[in-house]
């Protein structure tokens, strides 16, 4: 094998936001011709550190060096200009446009009077025909499919000369298929001498699409080690720090009635596509169901339309025996069903209304915080800074705006106002996204003792070692679909992969597919 | 960040937005500022700043005469700006006032010039008609941005132009007064008109028409659920959303109030002022609105004092053009540079500006000068 | 109603070439629209930025006694406008309703506190000289053709070469690729080393310029006068016409022949003598705006960072 060259050194990289460290003098480095992954756990840093090689933020500290010279990136210009390319994980792609037109933006070598989109055309097509990237030019890119969006991402920075080339968190988005393909076009790209940094946070991807691993924590490089020399269970380790929790202490589950059962649920999402195709499924007073998956599963269609937030076209949602199929979301807050949407900051708070306001955002108008038709600010205040104490939320007051909170205690928040309705039902959609440890096992830890006392909590994430440390029984999802459910601690890690991938599992009575 | 490097001038994002007394005067500021701008502009134009203004205070604040008529000029911008202040904190970018207005007066006019009725409803009647007009001219933007999701901007507009048209045709042909030459209309009933409350003045009960409003605008933001809808919706209509909030229902009645307040407005000069319909009776006061919700904060008591500021001004202007021949055209330069610096306040909260003066020499430190805030 | 009239050849020319006319100014400030409409900017600022520059372009024709530099003044005057836009909505980041409301009023002080100034207060100046008709040899005898579109000033047929070249600049140039991808994902366009920026500033530039001609149009094309509140809300109709038109130059073209036929229908029939209630054709081109937009939603979107202004870094 030949000498291995450095494509991209970074060295002693160090950025602060306030409040937060997110690079702490981080080396790094990528060969020509490897697929290096950068691993670690929703804030250790990966996005920042690219987002500086990328020249999107300047590090504090530290240098970067692109075949071992020093640069100075001070915008995604000088990048591109050092044949960086980056795809970033929400596509930066201009949806009315064509692809021709995503792709011939912002070139510096174009005529300023004439946009030729017919060489950029041809030069779409030599960069599909070589890499194997299919992807019709003159598609508007809206129309295209996911897997084909990337596509014409990752042509975007090829056609840029990009040789360096960062995928945030490509397959978060895909299909299993898709995920196949991509892999298959990123080993060509590297074989072919491309550098790839891959970041993400699932294991069993980056031990099968990486040359070698970078881990973060924190905001610092814990490690840097070859694939084959890498095992699941240390990677882990070295990700989070700890072992990691499989299970909380706590009583075993003792379900009795059932609060929730959905039959058959069809619902469109925004585009109007189908998002949930016949889905069942039951919860009991006592237990937490797991729903896991990967994103864009129909796990926000299914959260949505629970709480009446989004017409069902067909099936049923009966709540404690009684249809409740079609009511409106003010109905389900007085039947006592609470929700943590899976964004905070869109849906689940005002951030512009202080921390009391956003106490009582669903119950304001209901006794004793609206008594003869007036707002009783006094009641809302008490109310909130019982709150405050009792969930251990860190604000100056309770009259602070929630915008200066930080992330882990704006999700306390909205959880002391779902919780604290003591509700027969607790939907909690990606409750711990973003959150630091101390947080998140704060969060988990009160999702427990709601099922404790009685209620039945669904918990939606995408984070399957939450799904298995909180839930007592775990239903996987996939294109709007159940496909089969377990028990943690019953079922192998395969087994729950192939149901994420799609395939259903296997039920007396019904042969398997392979 | 460095944001902006210009020779010596530096612009930073602050960190944290900053909140404190100074944010809190932001409107004052923005209004000192305005007229220093507007006193070197009096003073290139060849005349005394200093004068120029005091006659423009005399002439709003003089005598008590003055005053009245500063007060009778605070009543429509008061009521049309409380509108707007409660369509803004909806999140609605009404610019609909002017039309609302006139509605509001074309309401009131068929209802007080035509109407029979005993003496002692025909007033609240034509009062409550004026509210119907601006209430619907309202409730049509808002229907169509609710339920269609149209942008309330553009149409809000057209509909100023639509009343326009709809008033010229009326003061033209069906309401005009006999014996035509002018696009006005009969006068109104003498029981449909407010009275005056201030003998020897024009001062008329639309004053504490307008004070009562804005007593009830308060209460609806902060005392009702309602205000807290609106607020809620305003400021982020997906969480609402979530928590309950019937968005597309907030959103009409906050602009149905909004428009019904410009209605009353229209009320106030059609049967406080003229006393009968009249070809340009809004005399733009719907315009006008849009910044005195802005510099009032979109707070009531805010808005009390920028109605009042901006009335003063309009009154002030004229004596300050009779005296010392001041065009009183400068009143609106001065009222759109106020709302200028408030915008530009909120810039300064999230930005620091420097001036980063060079060392002359040794012993000299480069001075900074950070901006207020 | 006399039909005769209405459908007489001397009616039917004067309505056709009034259209055209009234259309003009419109159509210019409309395109100047477009590109602020298409980098994302709600530009209500273009009532202001026509008054002043009627103003300015007047003040120009008055001191140079031509009216071509006096539209050099206009359009100078409008991109003063349009750096003051640019600063509102791109630097401060401010509300750009807000911020064009204040700027209109703020050009309706300015203009009319200059005119007292310079002409003195309540003297109505003298005419300035003002564009003349420039008749297309050959063509403009065209039957019905000719009077219509070859017998006007040189700003009409500006305006209407002008359609194909705003057109050509914003889908076949590279800049107004970026100005598209600007107003519809300001952050991609970053991303691609787009400096989002400069391409709003450049757009708000543009339409003053345009719109500063318009102004020019009314002051010293259409009539040789400035007064108070010359432009007297056609800058709204403008932006209502570019969003009519779905933010492309021909359709700002049909938008704005519609409403100059509306308004030039007005004229004929009132200069005619005929007494119909013509303001309710003067309404229609605002109701079937509102129709249209109506009709519109979910087929034709307006370029969705519409109104929104953009922060680099995080977004605070």
């Amino acid at each position: 094998m030949a000498v291995p060259v450095p494509a991209v050194e970074l060295r002693g990289i160090s950025k602060a936001f306030p409040g937060v460290v997110a690079n702490a003098g981080i080396d790094f480095t990528v060969l020509k011709g490897e697929i290096h992954t950068l691993l670690g756990e929703n804030g250790a840093g990966k996005s920042t550190l690219m987002n500086i090689l990328y020249g999107l933020y300047s590090p504090d500290a530290g240098d970067i060096l692109i075949d071992g010279r020093r640069v100075e990136l001070k915008s995604p210009s000088d990048a591109i200009a050092n044949r960086i390319g980056m795809i970033h994980q929400h596509f930066m792609l201009v949806p009315p446009l064509t692809v021709c037109e995503n792709v011939a933006l912002g070139m510096k070598d174009q005529s300023p009077v004439n946009l030729n989109l017919m060489r950029v055309e041809r030069g779409i097509r030599e960069l599909s025909a070589k890499y194997g990237l299919n992807v019709d030019p003159r598609a508007k890119v809206w129309q295209l499919s996911v897997g084909a969006q990337q596509r014409v991402e990752i042509i975007k920075a090829l056609y840029r000369g990009a040789d360096v080339l960062i995928m945030d968190e490509p397959t978060a988005v895909l299909t299993p298929q898709e995920v196949e393909e991509l892999f298959v076009v990123l080993k060509e790209l590297a074989r072919q001498g491309c550098a790839i940094i891959f970041i993400s946070h699932k294991l069993w991807e980056v031990l099968r699409i990486s040359d070698r691993i970078t881990v973060l924590r924190n905001g610092r490089k814990v490690s840097t080690v070859a694939t084959a020399d890498a095992t699941k269970d240390a990677l882990a380790r070295m990700m989070v720090g700890r072992e990691v929790l499989l299970q909380y202490d706590r009583p075993p589950a003792a379900p009795n009635r059932v609060i929730l059962d959905i039959r058959d649920l069809e619902a469109a999402d925004d585009k109007g596509l189908p998002a949930l195709r016949g889905l069942s499924l039951q919860v009991r007073a006592g237990e937490v169901v797991g729903l896991a998956g990967v994103d864009g599963n129909g796990q926000r269609e299914l959260a949505e339309t629970i709480v009446g937030l989004r017409r069902s076209t067909a099936g049923r949602i009966s709540l404690e025996g009684k249809d409740v199929t079609g009511l409106r979301p003010r109905d389900f807050v007085r039947l006592g069903v609470a929700h943590i949407p899976e964004d905070r900051h869109r849906t689940g708070l005002i951030l512009d209304f202080c921390v009391a306001d956003n106490m009582v955002l669903n119950t304001f108008d209901s006794p004793p915080f609206t008594a003869r038709g007036f707002i009783r600010p006094e009641q809302i205040r008490a109310f909130a800074e019982r709150l405050v104490a009792e969930f251990d939320v860190r604000c100056p007051s309770v009259a602070t705006e929630s915008r200066n909170l930080s992330g882990g205690n704006q999700q306390k928040v909205v959880l002391a106002r779902e919780i604290v309705r003591r509700p027969r039902l607790l939907i909690a959609a990606q409750p711990t996204r973003g959150l630091d440890v101390g947080a998140t096992e704060y969060v988990q830890k009160r999702l427990i003792a709601a099922r404790e006392a009685g209620g039945a909590v669904l918990l939606i994430s995408t984070d399957l070692d939450e799904i298995l440390a909180v839930s007592d029984r775990v239903v996987v999802i996939y294109e709007g679909r159940v496909m089969g459910e377990f028990v943690p601690g019953e079922a192998d890690f395969a087994e729950i992969g192939l149901m994420m991938a799609g395939s259903p599992r296997e039920t007396p009575g019904r042969s398997a597919a392979v | 960040m460095k944001l902006f490097k210009w020779r010596n001038l530096e612009i930073e994002r602050r960190d944290q937005a900053v909140t404190n007394l100074f944010t809190v005067l932001a409107p004052v500021i923005a209004i000192v500022l305005s007229f220093a701008v507007g006193a070197v502009i009096i003073a290139l134009a060849g005349a005394n700043p200093l004068v120029a203004y005091s006659y423009l205070a005399y002439g709003a604040f003089g005598t008590p005469r003055m005053l009245a008529e500063t007060a009778v000029r605070t009543v429509p911008l008061l009521l049309a700006g409380l509108g707007l202040a409660l369509a803004y904190r909806c999140g609605a970018i009404s610019i609909g006032a002017e039309g609302q207005m006139v509605m509001g007066g074309i309401f009131a006019a068929v209802v007080g010039i035509y109407l029979n009725a005993p003496a002692w409803l025909l007033l609240p009647l034509t009062i409550l008609a004026g509210f119907a007009g601006g209430a619907l001219w309202g409730a049509i933007p808002g229907l169509l941005k609710a339920k269609l999701g149209v942008s309330e901007i553009i149409n809000t507009i057209m509909l100023n132009y639509i009343a326009i048209y709809l008033m010229a045709y009326l003061l033209d042909i069906p309401m005009r007064e006999p014996p035509g030459y002018f696009p006005q209309s009969a006068p109104l009933q003498v029981g449909a008109r407010l009275p005056v409350i201030l003998s020897g003045t024009r001062l008329h009960a639309g004053f504490l028409l307008a004070l009562a409003m804005a007593g009830l605008v308060y209460l609806i933001m902060f005392r009702l659920p309602l205000g807290f809808r609106i607020r809620a919706v305003g400021f982020n209509p997906h969480a609402a959303r979530y928590a309950g909030i019937n968005v597309e229902r907030n959103i009409i009645l906050a602009m149905l109030l909004s428009g019904g307040l410009a209605g009353l407005a229209g009320v106030g000069e059609v049967a406080g002022v003229h006393y009968r319909l009249l070809a340009g009776f809004s005399s733009q006061y719907g315009f006008d609105a849009i910044a005195v919700a802005l510099l009032g904060k979109l707070h009531p008591t805010g808005v009390i004092l920028s109605a009042a500021f901006f009335g003063a001004l309009r009154v002030g202007a004229n004596m300050m053009q009779r005296s010392v021949q001041v065009p009183a055209a400068v009143v609106f330069v001065i009222q759109g540079l106020a709302v200028l610096f408030v915008l530009g306040n909120e810039f300064l909260r999230r930005h620091i500006v420097r001036l980063v003066l060079p060392a002359r020499g040794a012993g000299q430190a480069a001075g900074t000068a950070k901006g207020v805030g | 109603m006399d039909w005769e009239l209405l459908l007489s050849y001397s009616f039917l020319v004067g309505l056709l070439s009034a259209t055209i006319r009234m259309a003009a100014p419109l159509l210019l400030a409309g395109l100047g629209g477009v590109f602020t409409a298409r980098v994302g900017i709600v530009n209500i600022a273009m009532e202001g930025t026509m008054l002043v520059g009627a103003f300015t372009a007047f003040w120009g024709a008055h001191l140079t006694g031509n009216p071509l530099w006096g539209a050099l003044f206009g359009i100078a005057g409008g991109v003063l406008i349009g750096l003051l836009l640019g600063f509102i909505s791109v630097t401060v980041r401010a509300n750009q309703v807000v911020g064009g409301t204040a700027i209109n009023i703020f050009a309706l002080g300015i203009t009319s506190f200059l005119m007292n100034v310079v002409f003195g207060i309540g003297v109505r100046p003298s005419a300035v000289t003002s564009f003349r008709a420039v008749p297309i040899p050959y063509l403009e005898d065209i039957p019905l053709l000719g009077p219509m579109l070859f017998n006007h000033i040189s700003l009409v047929y500006l305006s209407l070469l002008l359609v194909p070249v705003v057109w050509y600049v914003i889908y076949r140039t590279p800049i107004g690729l970026s100005m598209r991808a600007v107003g519809e994902h300001p952050r991609a366009a970053d991303t691609l080393g787009v400096k989002v920026g400069k391409v709003r500033y450049a757009a708000c530039l543009v339409a003053g310029a345009f719109g500063g001609l318009a102004g020019a149009f009314l002051s010293i094309g259409q009539l040789s006068v400035f007064m108070e509140n010359i432009t007297a809300g056609r800058g709204y109709i403008a932006v209502a016409a570019v969003t009519f038109g779905k933010w492309n130059p021909f359709g700002v073209l049909g938008s704005a022949l519609l409403f100059g036929a509306a308004e030039g229908f007005q004229l004929r029939l009132q200069s005619a003598g005929v007494r119909i209630p013509y303001q309710f054709l003067l309404m229609l081109p605002y109701v079937l705006t509102m129709v249209a937009l109506a009709g519109l939603v979910g087929r034709a979107t307006p370029p969705a960072a519409m109104g929104k202004p953009y922060a680099k870094e995080g977004g605070r």
